[in-house]
């Protein structure tokens, strides 16, 4: 077991590493998008791997950072049974999906789409649109992307069995430091703080 | 038993999907492996042919290739820039001065900015998160309902969800096979309607009610003239002199279509009242009262990044996608001159905008699975045959769907309900002869409510988050201020969950509330040619590209009936459909194929 909670620990920080740097280019699409954009209105210029990139990088964000949204427990689920049930049964349900709901699809997905990446690779394939890009990158993502999703489903089943063993803590509870909205709140009670500290120096002020 | 399976292959697969679903784990991968699970079923009793798994991975890549579902990181991460701005508090505390002295004043300001907000990104929880901690307190302290209070919170924080640009309205028009412009331009009057109705129920309260929405006493004014005054006076004349602007640029603008007009006139009466306030200050004439010069400064950041977002597209000059990208790129910008910028701020925006993306598409990739095998199985002729059996035609098809969708809002939210229910009744809808626009706006408002349900609603959950769990000394009055319970934020939001319905209502009754933000002369015929196309939605990129390649300008794919010339959207559709891109072609060959073989 201790083994496999270390393969485990390894996969969690591959697929973090992995989530860290890809979600940079959401940055870069949200620049290539609005610069082409303004390119193509005034210079009248316009370049179809330009537009192409940004649907590139998008891809890329959602497949490789699958691991990372599983591992962050961020895939929405219907919570309307189970948290009626005790915590063991909704890990042994999580157990279950995993090997049962998890796994066949991010199987088959793999096994389909490695031929068709091999196929682009050697013919070469580039878009049919004029100056676009070469594709064999873009159908490599679903491959590389689901194997990433898989191997964090393996960490997650190992996490399980784990947790049931009594080894490790509750692997369901959110382990993101904060979210982004309790951040906004906590920003917007800060600066109400600071005005209403700087209103209370203006009253007592030469004013 | 395997032959009945056989049989009814479809309703069994839709009862398994509910089981799937409910028992818990992740929708995405529920829906994926209800689809797989059937499609062995399918090639094993021999109604699927073996070669149906070799679309799997094409209708993937049809989805990344989908350039409309582009607008969802862009519109995220635009969203969580500007939420941290502090755009949103400013604008909430001089509005709420603004209006606070008269009686629902302050209920009026949260609607009013809830509106603004949601015109300029469309993020529920964070609109709900500044109202809940900047105005609700006010409230509270000056007396009012707490119902009142929390109820309108909740509910202009959901606006975001219909005035465009709202990712619901990009997810939906995606999944019907429409453009996000035209759904844009429809949902424009039927959001601001809502808004409308919203203040009405407050008008009503402060009518009947007076004393759960009191007026401020004018001395909780801050801000005042030197002489006393309230400085009311000038910005009235400042508002005049803008609408009056305004209106001399639209009767001098040259004839162009109604929403081109009103973009530009409205874009130019603010830039007018922009210039004064900005001489007035340079200058320091003194010719503007404090009053008015501040509400101009707080309203420019939203006006013009909703200029840059809507104005754009509206305009035609950039795509619904790009209008994103400028977005969040204008966000960017503003929370760097307001120095609210910094790494950490950025790094979670990618971040949680990453995550987001990613739960988002892998819905629509496990629904894309599912749909494929359950349109193998004819799925769609047996959704269909129940849905056009009802008694009422049209009428009674979207009574149906929307008290459906509306029971659904209850435990699914709008992602799911986007990519799990509209794909089925879509077609239908279309059968019935339906605009889709106008069935897409409907079951956007419709939607909206999924927000609003005790107890799973999001904007409820959001405020509840935000609001006072335990008794607290008020900083101002220093009287001792009771909690806002659980209890209290669901009885608040219930009157609007009824004006939600009203507007359904009034949608269905009056068609024109959203054809009348379209365009006259639709390409009708274009659009259902467009979508039977099927769902790979690649066309999208690929009729871009083709736009740029034969130099045709204005005409933006997205953008057809809002451009100039009506007669060059024509050849862009059959274009992308004669010349389509490679995925998009085999993609069909192995639908002919599946479909000859059976």
């Amino acid at each position: 077991m201790n083994t496999l909670l270390g393969l485990s620990r390894s996969i969690d920080r591959l697929n973090q590493f992995v989530g860290r740097w890809v979600a940079w280019l959401v940055l870069a699409a949200v620049v290539v998008s609005s610069v082409n954009a303004v390119v193509r209105k005034a210079f009248n210029m316009s370049s179809n791997s330009l537009l192409e990139i940004q649907w590139y990088f998008f891809s890329a964000v959602f497949l490789l950072c699958a691991g990372y949204t599983l591992l962050r427990n961020e895939h929405v689920k219907i919570d309307v049974v189970l948290h009626l049930w005790p915590k063991r049964k909704q890990i042994w349900i999580d157990i279950i999906g995993i090997v049962f709901f998890l796994f066949p699809f991010v199987l088959s997905v793999i096994y389909l789409s490695w031929p068709l990446f091999v196929t682009a690779f050697q013919t070469g394939e580039m878009s049919q649109n004029a100056g676009g890009l070469i594709r064999w990158p873009v159908y490599a993502l679903v491959p590389v992307g689901f194997t990433l999703l898989f191997i964090q489903g393996i960490s997650e089943l190992i996490k399980r069995f784990a947790y049931l063993q009594g080894r490790i803590d509750d692997p369901t509870i959110k382990k993101q430091t904060k979210s982004a909205e309790q951040e906004l709140a906590e920003e917007i009670l800060r600066h109400k703080g600071e005005l209403a500290a700087a209103a209370v120096i203006a009253q007592g002020g030469a004013k | 038993m395997m032959a009945f399976i056989a049989a009814n292959l479809a309703p069994v697969m839709f009862a398994s999907l509910v089981v799937f679903l409910l028992f818990g784990y992740p929708v995405a991968f529920g829906l994926a492996a209800c689809g797989i699970f059937y499609a062995l079923v399918g090639i094993e009793v021999g109604a699927l042919p073996p070669s149906l798994f070799q679309a799997l991975p094409l209708r993937i890549y049809g989805v990344m290739g989908n350039d409309t579902l582009l607008a969802i990181p862009f519109f995220t991460f635009m969203g969580l820039i500007l939420e941290r701005s502090g755009m949103a508090e400013d604008l909430l505390e001089t509005i709420g001065q603004l209006f606070g002295p008269i009686r629902g004043g302050l209920a009026y300001a949260v609607i009013f900015v809830g509106a603004m907000l949601a015109a300029t990104t469309g993020v529920v929880a964070a609109s709900v998160i500044s109202m809940g901690l900047i105005s609700l307190p006010i409230m509270l302290r000056n007396g009012y309902d707490r119902r009142v209070a929390s109820g309108v919170i909740a509910a202009s924080g959901t606006l975001a969800q219909i005035i465009p640009p709202s990712l619901v309205l990009i997810v939906l028009a995606d999944q019907l096979g429409k453009s996000v412009g035209d759904m844009y331009k429809g949902a424009f009057i039927p959001g601001f309607t809502l808004t409308g109705l919203y203040a009405l129920y407050i008008l009503g309260i402060t009518l009947f009610k007076p004393q759960w929405a009191p007026a401020l006493p004018v001395e909780s004014r801050t801000r005042r003239q030197a002489d006393g005054t309230t400085g009311l006076r000038s910005l009235l004349a400042l508002l005049v002199i803008s609408v009056a602007a305004a209106v001399a640029f639209a009767k001098w603008y040259p004839e162009s279509p109604f929403d081109e007009m009103l973009v530009s006139s409205l874009f130019f009466g603010v830039g007018v009242a922009f210039f004064i306030a900005l001489f007035d200050k340079m200058l320091k004439i003194n010719l503007l009262s404090e009053v008015a010069r501040k509400v101009t400064f707080v309203m420019i950041p939203p006006l013009a990044l909703i200029f840059l977002v809507l104005g754009t597209i509206f305009l035609g000059i950039a795509t619904p996608t790009e209008g994103g990208a400028m977005g969040a790129s204008g966000a960017l910008i503003m929370a760097m001159a307001r120095k609210r910028l910094s790494w950490s701020l950025l790094r979670q925006a990618m971040d949680t905008t990453a995550k987001l993306s990613c739960f988002v598409v892998f819905i629509l990739l496990g629904s894309t699975t599912f749909n494929l095998v359950f349109q193998g199985v004819d799925g769609s002729k047996w959704v269909e045959h129940l849905l056009l059996g009802l008694p009422g035609g049209q009428l009674g098809f979207l009574i149906v769907v929307n008290i459906l969708v509306f029971l659904l809002a209850f435990f699914l939210d709008f992602f799911e309900l986007a990519f799990i229910v509209v794909p089925l009744v879509g077609p239908v809808a279309e059968k019935l002869g339906i605009d889709l626009i106008w069935f897409g706006v409907l079951l956007g408002v419709n939607m909206q409510t999924s927000f609003m349900h005790p107890p799973f609603g999001f904007a409820l959950f959001y405020l509840r988050s935000v609001a006072a769990m335990e008794a607290y000394k008020d900083r101002l009055t220093g009287k001792l201020m009771q909690p806002v319970t659980t209890g209290q934020i669901y009885w608040g939001a219930v009157p609007y969950v009824v004006i939600q319905v009203f507007m359904v209502g009034l949608i269905i009754a009056f068609p024109g509330l959203v054809s009348g933000g379209l365009e006259k002369q639709k390409e009708v015929d274009l659009e259902k040619f467009r979508i039977e196309i099927p769902r790979g939605a690649t066309d999208a990129p690929a009729e871009k590209n083709l736009n740029e390649l034969f130099k045709i300008e204005p005409p933006k794919g997205d953008s057809g009936s809002s451009a100039p010339a009506p007669s060059l959207p024509a050849p862009a559709p059959a274009a992308a459909d004669a010349a389509p891109n490679p995925m998009q072609s085999v993609l069909d060959a192995v639908k002919k194929d599946a479909d000859v073989k059976k």
